[in-house]
């Protein structure tokens, strides 16, 4: 697959990462961590999750023509606590909000939140004159990927994928609840507005 | 039925009622009259408007008004019923769900976004909403500074 917007070179091009990741964990940590991160990018399982029409688009990036299953991303998980990510794939309304909010609070750790179209990213067409809709879905829970489009085709969907992969690949043991703060200061961080 | 031959079956049910010609007949009743003109139409064996497709609850700015959409499936026919002037500080009409069930949620739903109360409604609650929402988000004069960012088209 041809990724447009970056050449296919720079996206393997992880020298000076993993020269800075060497340095600081030691040959120890980063042989294990190599090992651990292919594992765990390469068997993503997403939570069965849409709200609307990039729900449709992420069904169609699973089946055959697309096939997400060649990268890695594999079987949707009807239930959070089997899954590893979340794409928010539609529009988040106030009242979707506390169920989203709690769908990722039972994810088990790690857990990845991908913010798949407009609406999940910023509100999209809902930003202006809208009463109900969540204007982003980062006020609520940890974005990793954000992948624009409106809906965004598979192909933006398989290089939003590709790069949550090459985050995973950089992570380390060593630090392992570096993640975990993440989410749990997130509240304290990013307080739900004042009705 | 043709649009002609309903308008003549209105007519002699006896309802004061503005009659006009679009797609569908549409036939305007003040708000006081409606639920016996809508009762009629049920029950007319001419008529037989045993299925209620629609309402539309709409804001005219200086008052609320209601739309009914009705059709037999015994005669195939359509007509409308629209009613205007309902109060806007206080706006209650009657509600249909007697005669219509569907009309129960459509009611429910007017109320929520638009306000309009129905008198005799078996569960007049908001439907969309929360029920500390305050206001009516589809009305005109809405205003919430902290949900909506405003743009002028």
């Amino acid at each position: 697959m041809a990724i447009k917007s970056m050449k296919e070179s720079d996206f393997k091009d992880t020298d000076t990462l993993d020269q800075q990741m060497l340095e600081e964990n030691g040959i120890f940590f980063t042989t294990v961590d190599s090992i651990l991160n292919w594992g765990r990018s390469n068997s993503i399982w997403p939570l069965t999750f849409a709200t609307s029409c990039c729900g449709i688009e992420m069904m169609a990036t699973a089946a055959a023509r697309h096939d997400f299953a060649r990268f890695g991303i594999e079987v949707y998980r009807a239930s959070p606590r089997q899954a590893d990510v979340i794409v928010v794939a539609g529009t988040i309304v106030n009242k979707m909000a506390p169920v989203l909010r709690r769908l990722y609070d039972q994810m088990a750790e790690p857990k990845y939140v991908v913010a798949m179209g407009a609406c999940a990213v910023s509100g999209g067409p809902f930003f202006y004159n809208s009463y109900h809709v969540l204007k982003g879905v980062d006020h609520l829970i940890p974005v990793d990927v954000y992948i624009p489009g409106c809906p965004p085709r598979p192909e933006a969907f398989l290089y939003g994928i590709m790069q949550l992969q090459r985050k995973i690949k950089k992570e380390t043991i060593k630090n392992k609840y570096a993640r975990k703060n993440v989410a749990n200061n997130y509240d304290e961080k990013n307080p739900l507005p004042e009705k | 039925m043709t649009n002609q031959q309903l308008e003549e079956v209105v007519k002699r049910l006896g309802v004061e009622a503005v009659i006009s010609e679009a797609q569908f007949l549409t036939v305007e009743v003040p708000f006081d009259k409606l639920f016996d003109l809508a009762r009629n139409l049920k029950e007319n064996e001419q008529t037989q408007m045993d299925y209620l497709i629609l309402i539309t609850g709409v804001d005219y700015v200086s008052s609320f008004g209601c739309t009914y959409l009705l059709t037999s499936t015994t005669h195939n026919h359509y007509m409308v019923l629209k009613t205007r002037n309902i109060d806007k500080a206080n706006p209650r009409v009657d509600s249909v769900t007697s005669l219509w069930q569907t009309a129960e949620y459509h009611e429910r739903e007017i109320y929520d976004l638009m306000g309009i109360t129905f008198n005799n409604h078996p569960d007049m609650r908001r439907m969309f909403l929360d029920e500390s929402w305050v206001g009516h988000p589809l009305r005109k004069d809405y205003v919430d500074e902290s949900n909506i960012i405003e743009r002028k088209y």
